[in-house]
This record gives structure tokens, sequence and C-alpha cells, in this order.
């Protein structure tokens, strides 16, 4: 098929390799009983079409205006309030995790010592403790505990997002250059000016865009959280929907896009102060 | 006696970097060391500046064994000695103004240290430091936006603001042109004079060595091959420094090798 001289050495290790990923995903649909088909019937096509054609136009009289607009600050405040909490526990957690502001690393080219290791390996523990249960979990939970409404909500966030933005800050930090902040730890400097002087500069941009994108992510779970009674657009849209109330729907899909689009935008813009 | 290097030995992987060097340097001393590349003079300053530990043998700085000492008092003596690198470690988007302040973040406390980053808090020991070097324009510049040249000098601007007793320097004018050189070399040295300050430079240019400095150090394959007064340093014993046997000598080309003669 193929002659001797044309023949790429890589082509059967990536036909297997294709082969083998289908024979893995294959088993994975029919565990989670995918079937497309079921769009497809004529009573569900009808149930469907009826609810989205109701999506136009969207609902914008000054009364539900008013509601969306509300139950949309709701929304940002829980998703603010939660990552500002978060960042609370984060950012310490963060310089107590990486392994770049160990003082015995910096005089062996970057090797940990034993007890570096043990010393990072509970807070290490406690971030990803922090972030394996996920966040409507945890709203669950508190809605247990504080009742309904947003309370819930902010304090689920600051648990789950705690735990992801340590770690990752964490991480961060170790990519970025460590010849910075090694130099200035083997000129006596203590451990944090070496982080704000060596480390934090070239980390900025990278820091800035991973919250604002985890900031996105959290109004996004506040939202699923508002279902479980969280309170914010969540709930809105959950009643929206009982009701069968299509143009009000619409109308919160838009604020959503509305929502991830600025935050991609002050994204955007503050790499580009940063960078 | 500043510095007391006894059979200090220093492996970098597989790599033997030093091996038994002994060394001894008074306060006020200027020692230029010297050697082919690869012989171990950038380890042997990273010894100096206890920035790493010797695998054998030991190391005196400033009466003191820094590997014997606990963490906090190893890093206050490391904010008495500073070491000037040959590529300086500066991250691109800090301001050269916070980029030399940050050499006596060892002398300052912390919450010094950071309120320094809200707003420089001496703006005018910067500059003087940096005329000395000829960059005093680049003074609110980011380190990205500067050539090698130029960059060498902030590190060297930012050793010098830190005030040390023992000044180590790497390669300090390897970015810089001749006349450049000879300047910034003449600023340490003349900075080392007047305040007693020891300073110990590695440089590939012999000819600067010779003419900067009293005491010559020459480094081979990670030991000492000859430590004299400048005065004293002959051409043989460059030579001798110098030859490298795998280029004086280059292996015959023996396509004969491959050649086989068929034998009955």
């Amino acid at each position: 098929m193929l002659k001797a001289d044309a023949r790429d050495p890589a082509a059967w290790p990536r036909l297997l390799l294709a082969l083998l990923a289908v024979a893995l995903l294959w088993p994975g649909i029919r565990l989670s009983e995918l079937n497309p088909g079921v769009l497809l019937q004529a009573d569900n096509r009808r149930e469907m079409g009826n609810f989205a054609s109701a999506f136009w136009p969207p609902a914008h009289d000054r009364d539900f205006l008013g509601l969306l607009f509300d139950a949309t600050l709701q929304t940002l405040a829980v998703a603010t309030a939660g990552m500002a909490l978060a960042l609370l526990l984060a950012i310490p957690a963060s310089l107590l995790a990486s392994r770049a502001l160990s003082l015995r690393a910096a005089s062996r080219g970057g090797r940990l010592g034993f007890w570096s290791r043990a010393v990072r390996l509970p807070v290490r523990g406690l971030l990803i403790f922090l972030r394996s249960v996920p966040e409507i979990v945890w709203a669950l939970l508190f809605v247990r505990a504080v009742g309904l409404g947003p309370t819930a909500g902010v304090l689920a966030i600051a648990i789950t997002y705690s735990g992801m933005l340590g770690k990752v800050y964490a991480e961060i930090f170790e990519s970025v250059n460590q010849r910075p902040a090694h130099a200035l730890l083997q000129a006596g400097s203590s451990r944090l000016s070496a982080f704000f002087y060596g480390i934090l500069p070239d980390a900025a941009a990278e820091l800035v865009s991973y919250t604002v994108y985890r900031w996105e992510c959290a109004i996004r779970a506040s939202v699923v959280m508002g279902f479980v009674g969280a309170g914010g657009l969540g709930q809105q849209i959950d009643l929206s929907m009982r009701m069968f109330a299509g143009a009000e729907v619409a109308s919160m899909l838009l604020t959503f896009l509305m929502l991830v689009w600025l935050a991609d935008q002050l994204s955007r813009l503050l790499r580009g102060r940063l960078a | 006696m500043t510095i007391r290097l006894t059979g200090a030995g220093l492996r970098h992987g597989q790599v033997q970097a030093l091996l038994g060097v002994d060394l001894q340097i008074d306060p006020g001393e200027r020692v230029a060391i010297i050697g082919p590349s690869g012989a171990g003079k950038s380890s042997l300053l990273q010894l100096l500046a206890s920035a790493i530990a010797p695998d054998t043998g030991s190391v005196e700085l400033l009466g003191e064994a820094p590997w014997r000492l606990s963490a906090p008092a190893r890093q206050r003596l490391r904010a008495r000695i500073a070491l000037i690198h040959q590529a300086p470690p500066l991250p691109p988007r800090q301001r050269v103004v916070t980029a030399v302040l940050a050499g006596r973040l060892g002398q300052w406390s912390t919450l010094r240290g950071l309120l320094n980053l809200l707003h420089p808090s001496d703006i005018p020991g910067v500059r003087e430091v940096l005329s000395g070097l000829g960059v005093a324009d680049k003074l609110f510049a980011q380190c990205g936006q500067l050539s090698g040249g130029q960059l060498q000098r902030v590190g060297i601007a930012r050793a010098l603001y830190q005030r040390p007793e023992i000044l180590l320097a790497d390669e300090p004018v390897s970015a810089m042109d001749p006349v450049l050189a000879e300047h910034s070399l003449k600023t340490l040295n003349q900075h080392a004079s007047e305040r007693g300050v020891t300073l110990v430079a590695s440089l590939h240019a012999v000819e600067l060595a010779l003419a900067h400095f009293p005491r010559v150090v020459g480094i081979r394959d990670g030991q000492v091959a000859f430590d004299r007064p400048a005065g004293d340093v002959s051409s043989e014993l460059l030579d001798a420094l110098y030859a490298n046997e795998h280029l004086a000598s280059p292996p015959l080309a023996l396509p004969a090798l491959n050649l086989q003669i068929p034998r009955c």
C-alpha cells in the first residue's frame, strides 16, 4: 500500500491511537445512555418547538426588566463576594503550597528537601479537599444550614474556588522564571519580598487572566446554585421555566451572554495593561 | 580573613564542577578569576556567594560558616554579600528603579520592601548609582526594554546599591563593548577600594583581569591552576591555562575505519 521510501514511521502509531480512542469512547457512550434519537421523536419535537417559539420576542416589559436587573445584580454580588472570600484563603495557601518560595530549593537548583515537601503536603491536601466537593453540593448543604438565599451561594463559591485558585496560583508561581526570586533569596531577602520582587512581575498577567476567568465561572456557578434556592438569576430562570415563560427565559439567556462577554472584555483589558 | 575555602568540592549531577579548591582572600583584596569556559568559575562564585553548599570541604565567609548557620542567620549573612550575575536575573516587566532598590531587600524589613513597591523610597540613591555606570536615563524604564549591556549595568548597580562587604561578579562585562567594559570595571574597582570591599570577579578577557586586579587566580578543570599577583602572571602560565587538547590536536578524520578489507 505504502511505498517504502514514502512511509512515515509515525503513521502506524497514530492509526492505532485513533482506533484505541474510538474503542475507549464507545463503551463510554453506551454507559452514559446517550441516544440523540429521542430529540427527533415527534412529540418531543413538538414540545421543544412550542417552548422555543415562545422565546421571540424576549420579555422586555418594565416590571420584568426591573426584576431581571435585581436578579442580575444579586448573581454578580454572589459571584464577587464568593471570589473575594475565596481569595482570602487562596492567596496565603498558594504561597505556602508553592515550591517557588522554598529557601532550600533556591540553594539546591530547584530540588526540594524532605521537610520542604512534608510541610507543603498538608496545604496541598487542604486545597484538594476544598475543591473536591462541587460547589452545588456545598450549596445544598448550606441551604440546609443557613436557609434559602444568596448566603449559601457565597459560602459554596468561597470554599470550592479557594481550592481551585490556591492550586492554580501555586502552579503559576512555579511556572515563571525562578532565577529572579532565587537571586533575591541568595542575596538575603525574605521569602515574601522575593515573591513580590521576583515572581509577581512575571506572573501578574497570567494571575489576572485566570482570576477573571474564574470570576466568570463563579457567575455561571451562582446561576446554577440559584436552581437549588441560592437566589439570583438562577432562581428566576427556574421559576420562568416552570411557568413555561419562554420569553423570560430568552431574556435571561441573553443576560448570561452579556455577562460572559463583559467578563471577557474585562480580562482582555487587564491583560493588555499588564502585558 | 574574609573568604576561606578549604578543600571545597562541588558536583552538578555527573559533572565534577570543583575539586579540592583552597582559597583565602583577605578583607579589601581585589581578585580576578580567569580560566577556560566550563572550568568552574561560576561554580566557585556561587560557593563564595553562599548560594549553594559545597559537597565536600568547607566555606567560611566573613568569619562565619554559612552552612552551619540557621536559615535566618544565613539570610542575614547573605545580605552582606552581593553577586553580580552574568545574565542579570531581572523580570522584564520590572522597572529599573525597583530592580536596583531590590538590592537592599536583605537589609530592609519585609514591610519596608512591600511599601517600596508602592512608592520607590530612595530615588536619589538609585540615580546616583546608575549615573556612575552611565544608565541614569533608564531610571524608570522597564528592564525588558534594555539592551544586554544596559541590563548588565543595572545588575551591577543593584549589587553596588546593596553596599555589600563582599562583592562577587560573574563575567560582569561580557555583554559590553570594550570602552564600556573598561569603564564598568573601573567603577567596580573604585567602589571596592574606596569602601574596603572585597571584590572577586570572574572574567574571560585576560587583559582586563591583568589590568584591573592586583591578584589573579587561574582555574582549570575545577581546580586552582595558579594564584599569584597580576605582575607575575607569565604568558606560559596563560598558555597552559587555556591550552585545549581537544582543539589543539583535531582528531584525524578516519574514513578508513569504515573500509572493510576482505580477508580470505
